[in-house]
């Protein structure tokens, strides 16, 4: 069973990942939620959260939440996505294409910059 | 919504606003029967009667007082025009099964889509609930299958994210890896 295996992989993932947490101070956290209902999948949500998951991956981000919700109401603007930082109030993201998410990323949870081209407008 | 993985995926969302605390999703592309099967089963609060036949056909009612989505019909539509089709079996109080059933080789048949990316997506933006995952294909007399469980996943992680990088590359792969492996079987 590869599976049995593969978890002796995350074992080693979590130990090293708890020594490196001793040394380093934990940054504000960010939260992100990728609205998620019928309108959102059909709009590319889940290409949309992908490309979030594959950042946070590929530039080694830690302190990030992803959660997914239901829909959200504003049907016209998704895919949506709500980005709070620290104790900041959140932000409303929409139309997030991969190519925005990956822009909000950069700006937003890294930059600590709102991206106001693609801000929900209330 | 064109690939069965995104109809199961707004199928597991629908599971997760039940206040399901699991949820099993079982593909099934079985070429030598040619059929591929996909169910979904949940432990939420389930639906009356009445509630399945208004979110399988959402203009059996004018009442207007619960939000029903286009999703299961438009899915339940798709099966139909492939020599399917789309059952739903639920209990208030107890759960939902949802079986959806395509002639795999039908000329109108959606592709399965990106699993494992409906996968990752549901096991990490849905972190309370109790993912169950199973893949398995069939040709020529053969049979793979791939099957992943959540728990013990997150057992193992005990209290770090499972937004972590390298966890996350770990989730990533083992899905990627242990879907595409077993689709060699399948015929092009």
């Amino acid at each position: 069973m590869p599976t049995v295996k593969s978890l002796e992989d995350l074992k080693k993932i979590r130990e090293e990942a708890l020594k490196k947490r001793e040394i380093k101070s934990s940054p504000g956290s960010v939260q992100i939620v990728v609205g998620m209902g019928t309108p959102g999948i059909a709009a590319g949500a889940r290409e949309t959260l992908k490309e979030i998951l594959n950042y946070i991956e590929e530039k080694n981000l830690t302190n990030i939440t992803v959660r997914q919700t239901g829909n959200i109401g504003r049907d016209s603007w998704e895919p949506i996505v709500q980005v709070v930082v620290g104790e900041n109030a959140p932000v409303t993201y929409g139309k997030v294409t991969p190519a925005a998410a990956r822009q909000i990323m950069e700006q937003h949870v890294v930059g600590g910059k709102i991206v106001n081209d693609y801000v929900i407008p209330a | 919504m064109k690939e069965i993985a995104l109809h199961l995926l707004d199928l597991a969302e629908n599971s997760v606003s039940a206040g399901a605390k699991t949820v099993k999703i079982t593909v099934c592309e079985d070429q030598n029967a040619d059929l591929l099967t996909a169910v979904i089963e949940d432990d939420g609060r389930g639906m009356t009667p009445e509630m399945v036949k208004m979110v399988t056909d959402p203009f059996f009612t004018s009442r207007t007082t619960r939000k029903v989505g286009l999703g299961i019909p438009l899915f339940k539509a798709a099966a139909e025009a492939c020599g399917g089709g789309l059952e739903i079996q639920s209990t208030p109080g107890v759960g939902t099964r949802v079986e959806a059933r395509f002639q795999h080789s039908h000329i109108d048949r959606m592709p399965l889509g990106n699993l494992p990316a409906t996968f990752l997506g549901l096991s990490v933006a849905h972190p309370e609930v109790h993912w169950i995952f199973h893949y398995t294909a069939r040709a020529n007399g053969a049979q793979e299958c791939f099957e992943y469980d959540d728990q013990p996943v997150k057992q193992t992680l005990d209290g770090l994210p499972i937004t972590h990088p390298e966890v996350l590359a770990w989730l990533r792969s083992m899905l990627e890896e242990g879907i595409g492996a077993a689709q060699k079987i399948l015929n092009a």
